[in-house]
């Protein structure tokens, strides 16, 4: 038995009472590789509405945060791409859904900027690109950059491999992706792991996220999906 | 048996490389050119996801669904390949650490302007790390038709589609010939056998200078 310390060690129902209407919601992952399961799949099921999802993408139809998007629980998306969720654009051009559309690197530094307490980032990505045209400029040594505000959230729902009690982190291959970034960059952090080690297990060197930025543990099995590359065999 | 019209490309495509570069493969025909990347060239292979040094796809069953490329595609890494986060991973991008990026095209016009993230009210897919791929990498390989599937020529005089970046293209191969940007000129370079020089100029409406010493890709029997 793991002993729970830091009181970190949560159960579902203890992290959804952090996830209500009108949360601001960072959700790890990138095409849903990376994104907690059992978390995706009891805000859809809770019907959680007019939710502002901050994430790379839109998941898929089944996949990730993807069935939330399909059910019109998301009032407003900021993220870099919803090409692989078809209702994600049917609702967008629809009116009902909101797209902000970021490029994948401004994206992750203005979260990162929001998890590093900074106001924002100086970057010229997408310059020459009418989807920046709303952004200010800054002029610094003959060179033109956008600033590019930060991005915080309410609530992050993340994805490890491995926690401590104390919420240190280490994530499995390209499951790491946007979540130890979004760990950094909102007020309260929940993270689904595969496994909880005992305190001290984990190597500080190899630990990626320190457990300062994570609110909640929870593990458990369920809502694990069927990939989009499984179906096709 | 030869090879299909997209593998000829690829595998064009796959001449552009210098040993130990670093490229980016975008989805669809880019991520064929990994196919024909001889290993002693050791090229490294970035996903915008996290991960530098992609190898060959798994064998079937043997996928791991934590183990994928940035078009969702179960991979592998090879030996000295690493994961890191999606931050850093555009970082390396941003710094421009690829030396070339792969990518697909909606249109490319004369000036080497790029239009491949949205087609508006219609396609809206999101630029995802399209824009920083393009403006960021050493060199931009588009890979494309020549026309559309209306048979409407995708190099133009000038983009219609929003653009991704601006002057950003260095290369253009496409199904029936290949395009150099040289002295910020369209050059038509090479063509795919079966093709003429006023075949090609006729389905392009871009304005194409044609290169004195123009070649001829074999078709691969």
């Amino acid at each position: 038995m793991i002993e729970n310390t830091f009181h970190k060690i949560g159960t579902l129902d203890d992290a959804m009472k952090h996830i209500r209407d009108g949360v601001r919601l960072m959700v790890g992952g990138f095409g849903g590789v990376g994104s907690p399961p059992l978390l995706c799949k009891e805000i859809a099921e809770r019907g959680i509405k007019d939710i502002v999802l901050i994430s790379n993408d839109a998941g898929f139809p089944e996949v990730g945060i993807g069935p939330c998007v399909k059910a019109g629980q998301v009032s407003k998306m900021i993220t870099t791409h919803i090409g692989s969720n078809p209702f994600a654009g049917k609702l967008m051009n629809e009116g009902l859904m909101d797209v902000e559309f970021i490029p994948q690197g401004t994206f992750y530094e203005q979260i990162r900027a929001g998890g590093m307490g900074l106001g924002g980032v100086l970057l010229d990505t997408g310059i020459d690109s009418e989807i920046t045209d709303h952004m200010d400029r800054y002029d610094l040594d003959g060179h033109e950059y956008l600033i590019a505000p930060a991005i915080t959230g309410d609530v992050a729902i993340l994805y490890a491999k491995k926690a401590d009690p104390y919420g240190n982190l280490i994530y499995d291959k390209t499951a790491r992706c946007s979540n130890p970034i979004m760990a950094t960059a909102c007020k309260y952090v929940i993270v689904q792991t595969e496994e909880i080690v005992e305190l001290g297990a984990l190597d500080p060197d190899e630990i990626v996220t320190p457990g300062i930025y994570v609110d909640m543990i929870i593990t458990g099995k369920g809502g694990e999906w069927t990939w989009a590359w499984e179906q096709k065999k | 048996m030869g090879l299909g019209t997209k593998e000829m490309m690829a595998k064009r495509a796959a001449m552009e490389l210098e040993p130990f570069a670093v490229i980016n493969l975008g989805i669809g025909i880019p991520t064929l050119v990994a196919d024909y990347i001889d290993e002693s060239m050791h090229v490294m292979i970035h996903g915008e996801n996290g991960l530098l040094g992609i190898g060959a796809a798994p064998v079937s069953g043997h996928e791991d669904p934590n183990i994928i490329n940035a078009g969702g595609i179960p991979c592998t890494l090879v030996k000295g390949g690493s994961y890191f986060d999606s931050g850093m991973s555009f970082g390396m991008i941003r710094r421009g650490l690829i030396d070339i990026t792969f990518l697909g095209a909606l249109e490319v016009d004369e000036e080497g302007n790029l239009a491949n993230w949205i087609v508006p009210g219609k396609t809206v897919p999101g630029m995802g790390g399209g824009m920083d791929l393009a403006q960021k990498a050493g060199r931009v390989v588009v890979l494309s038709m020549l026309t559309d599937k209306k048979g409407h020529s995708k190099i133009r005089r000038k983009c219609k589609l929003p653009i991704t970046a601006k002057r950003c293209v260095d290369t253009i191969i496409t199904d029936r010939a290949v395009f150099r940007f040289l002295d910020k000129k369209l050059v038509l370079t090479e063509l795919f056998e079966g093709n003429t020089v006023e075949e090609i100029l006729a389905d392009t409406e871009a304005e194409v200078l044609v290169s004195e010493d123009i070649k001829i890709i074999e078709s691969v029997k």
